[in-house]
């Protein structure tokens, strides 16, 4: 199976004879079938049970991901995804029948989805199993041809993807393109039928100015700010550990959805963070640089990049805990600060990292006006047990998702739309969305020949004029007026 | 143009277009605008395009009242949170779906339907609670100015703005950051408004054309026949002269019934437009000089004008094209190439039938496809094996007035959709909400990990309650290691 030559450029004469081939393939109707979208969603969720060991291992060599994230929210989302869709597949194929009005009677209609034909993904580095195989289960059940192209900052795990899919899957339909920025802008260049992008937002707009040219829809799954408001009365030992698990314990910060940021009150901060350390010692112990329960950071760029946000003075001293680093490790401990200036980079930028600050306003009231002078993020958590703050929160906090007294969990979630809104992406998947994100809604009228209302042909004529505007108001006692020429 | 757009937003802000009642104010508002200046709007498009009152109130007007007497009756049950649902293990956890408006949006919309294209948007962007900026096309300049004098004395203009202008206007406008914009028009403009949407990552959905296929079987009730021939002329030459996005392109026929359907269609023709379609005034005129050259060259080509069965004659002063009829021009003609959008249509015959379905596989994705057939099974291979942003059944152009379907395309017609709750949803945001308790927690999902925390994890993932028990009671240990 493997061969020998040398590795061939994969450049755009390639992409586009994958493309082309990609193509055919749909075009003979292959991916359409039932039978070959349930036989591709059995073999990607045996791929994940066969392998769970080396998956788990690739994600170690990337990330230094502890095992039982990686089955808790890589393989097990990933299965629970795959069971899903073989669940209610059937369902999602069928036509849906619509009610018609009184403007097309007589008639029938239904809603019929069909694939859009051949999708491209990218996705990211750092759940990077999961977001590159849970966008192929939305598109494999929607019946498309698809090219995944990896991440390459997580390399092992590209190539396992590579290997693993070529030996599970119907390689025919399903293809890995490997490679970073070339072999990136050769795939863009072509015309795909749609682009499920994961990632940030400075690429996600080369993505779409990409596909501007070829008018493809796209996906764009990207991040933000996501922040934690907390209130005062809650149950603050749960709420600590609900806000490290999603943020520490989510490959170490690293995640769209983790928690950015905490915006508190100035006096209930000081318990906040004697419960976040309380917490953190259980979870990580004494020594957290050396804790194998923490990913470390992916690579030497986005260290530096972490380090910098810590190296500002004016923030350096905000920091009440942790702040130790491994170079050589590339290992950042959890870090909390308090009040870093909101100008300062660590308040402008997307964390993504292991650094938590904790911003304190007078009343709670003004955490929502602070998140609403950013950009709008992925996520937005708040604790409190306030019915009235609750909605408030709902009504005027706009995010791609919202979650009330946790964090992270909505993803896994599969009846809630996943996605962003503003800068932080646009689209949505997850269960029945997936399967939605890469279908076109075809919209089918069946009319008959027996009724004809030559009301909308020429000659034009006031009684036609009338009974159109009886027609259109629907009422049949309109109707019998204008007939008659009562109206 | 900056302060403008920056004085919305604040407008926006301040909540007041995320209300129930502002919502339907201003649904109620546009409805009293056409009903009260249904005049004013007739004149508008006469003047324009030529265009019958009563072909007016037919495609602009009256469906343009059907769609918000729709909306007003269901604003408040679109409004309302979705709930989600959610498997047994997560106890005390509620989940929903709230809509969202996008914030300030731009509607850009097309000369050949002015206040429908414009006004149909316009309708989901208010029902959704945004702010709007609509940009009508300067080609019809009548229906432009009429939209921008009169909006503001029936709507709410702080919220909602008309901004006339040549595309220089359309530019400046395509600089700012909006929320979201919806563009009704040719696939050339399409790529430029993504392209500038891109730099913002803002959402678009774009209403684009193609050359919409009427495939028609042979029929052999006469009755039948003639239906089908009087729906195939109101589709092309009374959708405005054949000028939209929907109207039948060109029709595909058997060998066998081609000059059947070829004679129904002159008779019919006669009889709806009379002698002289010129004075008959049951035909709209072609916009502009731009467009009524365009279409006079596509039937240059001298083996295009041998194959002019019907019509043919054209007058510049007036911008009036005959209805046309052409049949097996050659394929690689521009007329068979590049969307009509006029009154000329070509007949393609073949074979058999069902070479309609390759035939239409090997061009770009139309907007819609529309079938004459009685053969179910045709129309079930027609569904299946080709791709359109719709398909109708015997008839055309009416799809566009059904509120429970959506209207948009596929590949080069477009994405995105509209039309009823389509339109609410396409200018919302779909907002995920999960509300848990602090009484239930999983210990399993913190570290420190242990291989027990592990298997009660994956028990839980996979919803085995029992397994979960197993586990908890220590009866029960997975064979795998960390």
């Amino acid at each position: 199976m493997s061969s020998n030559e040398s590795k061939k450029v994969f450049d755009e004469g390639a992409a586009l004879l994958l493309v082309d081939e990609l193509r055919g393939i749909f075009a003979s109707g292959t991916t359409r079938s039932y039978e070959w979208r349930v036989s591709q969603l059995k073999a990607l969720s045996k791929l994940v049970d066969d392998r769970e060991q080396q998956i788990i291992e690739a994600l170690r060599s990337d990330l230094c991901k502890p095992p039982l994230e990686t089955v808790a929210y890589e393989i097990a989302m990933l299965k629970n995804s795959c069971r899903v869709a073989l669940k209610e597949l059937k369902h999602w194929m069928k036509p849906e029948k619509v009610k018609t009005s009184m403007t097309t009677f007589p008639s029938s209609a239904e809603i019929v989805s069909e694939p859009l034909g051949v999708v491209l993904i990218i996705s990211a580095w750092n759940y990077p199993f999961l977001l590159s195989l849970d966008p192929v289960i939305g598109a494999i059940a929607a019946g498309n041809t698809v090219v995944l192209k990896p991440s390459e900052i997580a390399p092992a795990t590209s190539s396992l993807l590579a290997k693993l899919l070529e030996e599970y899957m119907d390689n025919s339909s399903i293809k890995v393109v490997e490679g970073a920025v070339d072999e990136t802008s050769a795939l863009l260049q072509q015309k795909w039928d749609k682009i499920f992008y994961t990632g940030n937002g400075r690429v996600g707009r080369i993505v779409m100015a990409a596909a501007a040219k070829h008018l493809t829809p796209v996906v764009l799954e990207l991040g933000g700010k996501s922040p934690v408001v907390v209130d005062s009365d809650i149950n603050l030992r749960v709420a600590a550990r609900r806000i490290i698990a999603g943020k520490w314990g989510c490959n170490n910060g690293q995640a769209c959805i983790s928690p950015d940021y905490i915006l508190t009150t100035k006096d209930f901060a000081p318990k906040l963070i004697d419960a976040l350390k309380t917490e953190l010692g259980k979870f990580y112990g004494e020594n957290p640089l050396e804790s194998k329960d923490l990913s470390r950071i992916v690579n030497m760029n986005h260290f530096a990049r972490l380090r910098k946000l810590l190296e500002d003075d004016k923030v350096a001293g905000k920091i009440v805990y942790g702040g130790e680093k491994d170079e050589s490790k590339l290992r950042i401990a959890p870090t909390i600060l308090l009040d870093a200036p909101r100008n300062s980079l660590i308040m402008k930028e997307e964390i993504f990292g292991p650094l938590l600050p904790i911003i304190t306003v007078n009343k709670l009231e003004e955490s929502f006006d602070v998140i609403n002078s950013g950009t709008k993020p992925l996520a937005a958590y708040l604790f409190t047990n306030n019915k009235k703050l609750r909605e408030q929160f709902v009504t005027t906090v706009s995010a791609g998702g919202l979650v009330v007294n946790d964090t992270t969990v909505h993803l896994a979630t599969h009846t809630l739309p996943f996605g962003g809104v503003g800068d932080s992406g646009m689209g949505s998947y997850h269960g029945k969305f997936s399967f939605e994100a890469f279908s076109h809604k075809k919209a089918v009228l069946y009319r008959g020949f027996k009724a004809d209302a030559s009301v909308r042909y020429p000659p034009y004529t006031k009684t036609k004029l009338r009974l159109l505007k009886a027609l259109i108001g629907g009422s049949i006692l309109g109707i019998i007026r204008a007939i008659f020429g009562w109206s | 143009m900056e302060r403008e757009v920056e004085s919305m937003r604040e407008y926006y802000d301040s909540g007041k277009t995320k209300e129930a009642s502002w919502r339907a104010s201003q649904l109620e508002g546009l409805r009293a605008f056409l009903t009260d200046q249904q005049h004013d709007i007739f004149h508008a498009l006469m003047q324009d395009l030529g265009k019958h009152h009563l072909e007016s109130f037919r495609d602009e007007i009256g469906t343009l009242i059907k769609s918000l007497n729709f909306a007003l009756k269901h604003l408040k049950q679109w409004m309302s949170p979705g709930k989600a649902e959610l498997p047994r293990i997560a106890l005390l956890t509620s989940a929903e779906i709230v809509a969202e408006p996008l914030g300030l949006v731009l509607i850009m919309s097309s000369w050949n339907f002015p206040f429908g294209l414009s006004l149909e948007p316009l309708i989901g962007a208010v029902a959704a609670g945004n702010t709007v900026v609509l940009k009508p096309s300067e080609l019809s300049s009548a229906s432009a100015s009429l939209l921008a004098s009169a909006l503001p004395n029936y709507l709410d203009n702080k919220a909602i703005k008309v901004i006339q202008g040549r595309p220089e206007v359309a530019e400046q406008l395509l600089f700012q950051k909006w929320d979201k914009i919806f563009f009704t028009g040719s696939p050339r403009v399409g790529r430029i408004v993504m392209s500038a949407a891109a730099k913002h990552l803002t959402p678009v959905t774009l209403e684009l054309g193609g050359k919409c296929p009427a495939v028609v079987d042979s029929l052999s009730s006469s009755w039948d026949r003639e239906v089908a021939a009087k729906r195939i002329i109101v589709g092309k030459f009374g959708a405005c002269a054949g000028q939209a996005c929907i109207a039948i392109d060109y029709i595909l026929v058997g060998k066998e019934f081609a000059s059947t359907l070829v004679e129904l269609i002159k008779v019919w023709i006669k009889k709806m437009f009379g002698e002289k379609p010129s004075e008959s005034n049951t035909i709209a005129r072609i916009i502009n000089k731009q467009h009524f050259f365009r279409l006079k060259n596509l039937l240059s080509d001298p083996k295009v004008k041998e194959s002019v069965i019907y019509g043919g004659s054209m007058d510049e002063e007036h911008l009036f094209i005959e209805p046309t009829i052409l049949v097996d021009p050659p394929l690689e003609a521009a007329i068979m190439s590049e969307e009509i959008f006029g009154p000329l249509l070509p007949i393609v015959t073949l074979e058999k039938i069902e070479d309609s379905i390759k035939f239409i596989n090997s061009r770009p994705k139309p907007l819609a496809l529309y079938v004459f057939t009685k053969n179910q099974s045709l129309q079930g291979r027609m569904v299946s094996e080709t791709s359109s942003g719709s398909v109708t059944f015997n008839d055309a152009i009416l799809q566009y007035a059904a509120d429970s379907l959506p209207f948009g395309g596929v590949g080069e017609s477009g994405f995105g959709n509209y039309h009823g709750k389509f339109s609410f949803d396409t200018f919302s945001h779909q907002k995920g909400v999960l509300r848990r308790s602090f009484l239930t927690d999983f210990w399993f999902r913190y570290p420190p990990w242990t291989t027990t925390k592990f298997q009660e994890l994956e028990a839980s993932y996979n919803y085995d309650y029992l397994g979960l028990l197993l586990v908890l009671l220590g009866l029960k240990t997975s064979p795998k290691r960390l």
